[in-house]
């Protein structure tokens, strides 16, 4: 049983991290009802931007600044770029869109800063806790710990963003409806670039964390295509939906892993996820948390 | 002999229904296909066959596939590189156990990737756009990981590398460049002349209607299962065959990684290039999407060269990522519907040329 816990803690913890690169998809759908599948190759972009300046010697906060403002001028070229001259476009095109995006930052990222993986010191130990370790047995790393921590106050400062202040107010209200958002005076061109650099900035500390853990490398995408299956089953719309989502997602795949594993030959962590996805599609299309969708002719 | 319709009198149905209403298109592709089956083999040398133009013919059959799922039907679906795996791994064991000769062996691997596809497709009867995408890109892992895993496909070999066996039809065979050539060429334009008339045909029309809008297809009568998953069915058929072509004629040897998620995103971009929904748009965009590396190739060099600076082939390839992603973006601004289009719009221009007016 104690293992069973072991394993099932450690999958909450890297859902956490999936929730992280979902919750950069989640805020830009809401906003401009873009799938962005570009945000896999972001957060590549911003561990390897943040890397690569910690390596030219920069401390850890200007890095951050510096990785932060390339998010921002990433943001607001790709509104300018990619999203202005496709408004009014089917959603799909827009999608095929963002899958060329992603080619194209991730070739960026590679020519700026090489292929080669770098590593990242946030200077957070990656050490089971002691405490856990003698109380309950446990390998909990005191890394793992951290990382859902920041998660948690992302999401907490990101609600208290959408809700309370007022560019948040703008940002549902482009999200409810374009047009009638448009009409009372919001500047929508403005609002995309905003959610594309706040999406920039949730990839930054997904970037980060991640690269923390496993190298900023370009296997980097392919986790990110991970958070996919989050998104189905959380729905798209919905912040809390991506939380709860990636930890079932997370947790599922490591305990699928260890207990379903043996019997088929192992390795089944790469598709796990998209199955369950595609079951639970079945059952439930709309994901756990997001809105109905009812067509009409 | 100008190039439009008036004055070519339609007389019977047979003559209102034909490809190509225009007798200008009729002896242009006549010579087209003369060229492809008895000048280029004649002409092309090793390096063209078997480095270009096969590759070219069995991405355009994949971009095909493809475009009958996404263009015509409207399903979006980022797993047709495992449906080609499937393709190639089916026809295989086909002639690996039962010994069977190389073209009911192609069909059948195609029939299996039908099968596959159909199974991945049913979730979009309840589900569409990007939904849907994930719902390939559980095929597209799950595919890959099962041929790696079960080494019976690759009948025991290690990491799962399966080798084409020799082939031969009745008798001859099939093991130069210029037969493998001949071979695809015969596969690829007879399915193409399939696809073609079945997307202007009945199925065509109602996979139109769905992709348009399918709770409105379904008012007017259009049954969404069947119209839906034959369209997978029909699109993994053709992405199976390709996938049995690139194997045999084209690699030789092959593995299931060959068969990637970046394989899949390659023949969505032949797709978007060539032109979403239209069939010589598939060849167009396979062409092109063949071509340009090796373009990039031939000119970056020199041309970073012109500066003094020399630049690995890392960066010519990741060039090549950053071309390939801005092409695309480009490509949905300024002309969705590809190259195709432009085709179409030149096409026009000469039809009522030379008096503009």
């Amino acid at each position: 049983m104690e293992f069973f816990f072991e394993v099932l803690i450690g999958g909450l913890l890297s859902g956490v991290m999936y929730s992280l690169v979902a919750l950069g998809f989640v805020l830009i759908y809401k906003a401009s009802g873009v799938f962005n599948f570009a945000q896999g190759a972001m957060v590549y972009f911003a561990a390897l931007t943040f890397a690569g300046f910690v390596d030219m010697g920069a401390p850890l906060p200007v890095a951050f600044v510096g990785a932060f403002v390339s998010m921002i001028v990433l943001g607001i070229l790709t509104e300018r770029v990619v999203l202005r001259p496709l408004v009014n476009q089917p959603q799909i095109t827009l999608f095929m869109a963002t899958i060329g995006l992603a080619f194209f930052i991730e070739g960026l990222a590679q020519i700026v800063w090489g292929a080669s993986t770098r590593r990242i010191d946030l200077g957070i130990t990656d050490e089971p806790i002691p405490y856990i370790l003698d109380r309950f047995n446990m390998v909990v790393s005191t890394f793992d710990l951290i990382a859902a921590v920041i998660a948690g106050a992302l999401v907490a400062v990101l609600a208290a963003f959408f809700q309370y202040t007022k560019i948040g107010r703008a940002l549902r209200a482009v999200a409810d409806d374009h047009q009638a958002a448009l009409s009372i005076g919001i500047p929508l061109q403005h609002i995309w670039a905003i959610i594309w650099t706040v999406a920039g900035f949730v990839a930054l500390v997904a970037g980060m964390l991640w690269g923390a853990r496993n190298g900023a490398q370009f296997a980097l995408t392919f986790v990110a295509l991970k958070a996919l299956p989050v998104l189905i089953l959380g729905g798209f719309t919905s912040i809390l939906g991506a939380i709860v989502g990636g930890l079932i997602i997370g947790s599922t795949e490591k305990l699928a892993e260890v207990y379903i594993g043996p019997m088929v030959g192992g390795g089944i962590e790469n598709w796990f996820p998209y199955v369950l996805a595609l079951f639970f599609l079945l059952v439930r299309p709309e994901g756990l948390f997001g809105e109905k969708h009812i067509d009409r002719v | 002999m100008l190039y439009r319709e008036t004055g070519q009198f339609k007389t019977t149905y047979a003559a209102d229904q034909q490809i190509f209403p225009i007798r200008q298109d009729r002896i242009a592709i006549g010579l087209l296909l003369a060229v492809a089956f008895l000048g280029v083999p004649l002409v092309a040398d090793q390096y063209w066959l078997s480095a270009i133009l096969i590759p070219f013919l069995i991405f355009a059959l994949a971009t095909l596939g493809l475009n009958i799922l996404t263009g015509y039907a409207g399903q979006l679906s980022l797993g047709s590189a495992a449906f080609m795996a499937v393709g190639a791994f089916g026809a295989y064991n086909f002639i690996l156990r039962l010994d069977m000769p190389i073209i009911p062996a192609f069909l059948l691997g195609g029939l299996c990737a039908a099968t596959v596809g159909i199974l991945f497709g049913l979730p979009s009867l309840r589900i569409k756009g990007f939904y849907l995408a994930v719902a390939t890109l559980a095929a597209q892992f799950f595919v890959v990981w099962g041929l790696t895993k079960f080494g019976w496909f690759s009948n025991y070999s290690s990491s799962g590398v399966i080798t084409a066996q020799d082939m031969e039809i009745f008798g001859f065979p099939i093991d130069s460049p210029v037969s493998k050539y001949l071979l695809t060429l015969t596969i690829v334009s007879l399915l193409a002349l399939m696809a073609k008339n079945m997307v202007r045909s009945n199925t065509g029309r109602s996979w139109m209607a769905v992709r348009d809008m399918d709770v409105a297809a379904e008012v007017i009568g259009i049954p969404l299962m069947k119209t839906k998953l034959l369209a997978f069915a029909v699109s993994s058929f053709y992405c199976g065959v390709a996938g049995a072509l690139a194997a045999y004629c084209y690699l030789g040897t092959v593995e299931p990684d060959y068969f990637t998620l970046d394989l899949s995103f390659k023949i969505l971009f032949m797709v978007i290039v060539g032109g979403v929904g239209s069939i010589l748009g598939s060849f167009f965009g396979a062409a092109f999407i063949i071509l340009l590396p090796i373009f990039l190739n031939i000119v970056l060099h020199p041309l970073f060269g012109l500066f003094g600076i020399d630049i690995s082939t890392a960066i010519v390839s990741n060039m090549e990522l950053m071309i390939f992603g801005g092409l695309i973006i480009f490509f949905l601004a300024v002309e969705p519907h590809g190259l195709a289009r432009l085709w179409q719009i030149g096409k026009e221009k000469l039809r009522i040329w030379p008096f503009p007016h």
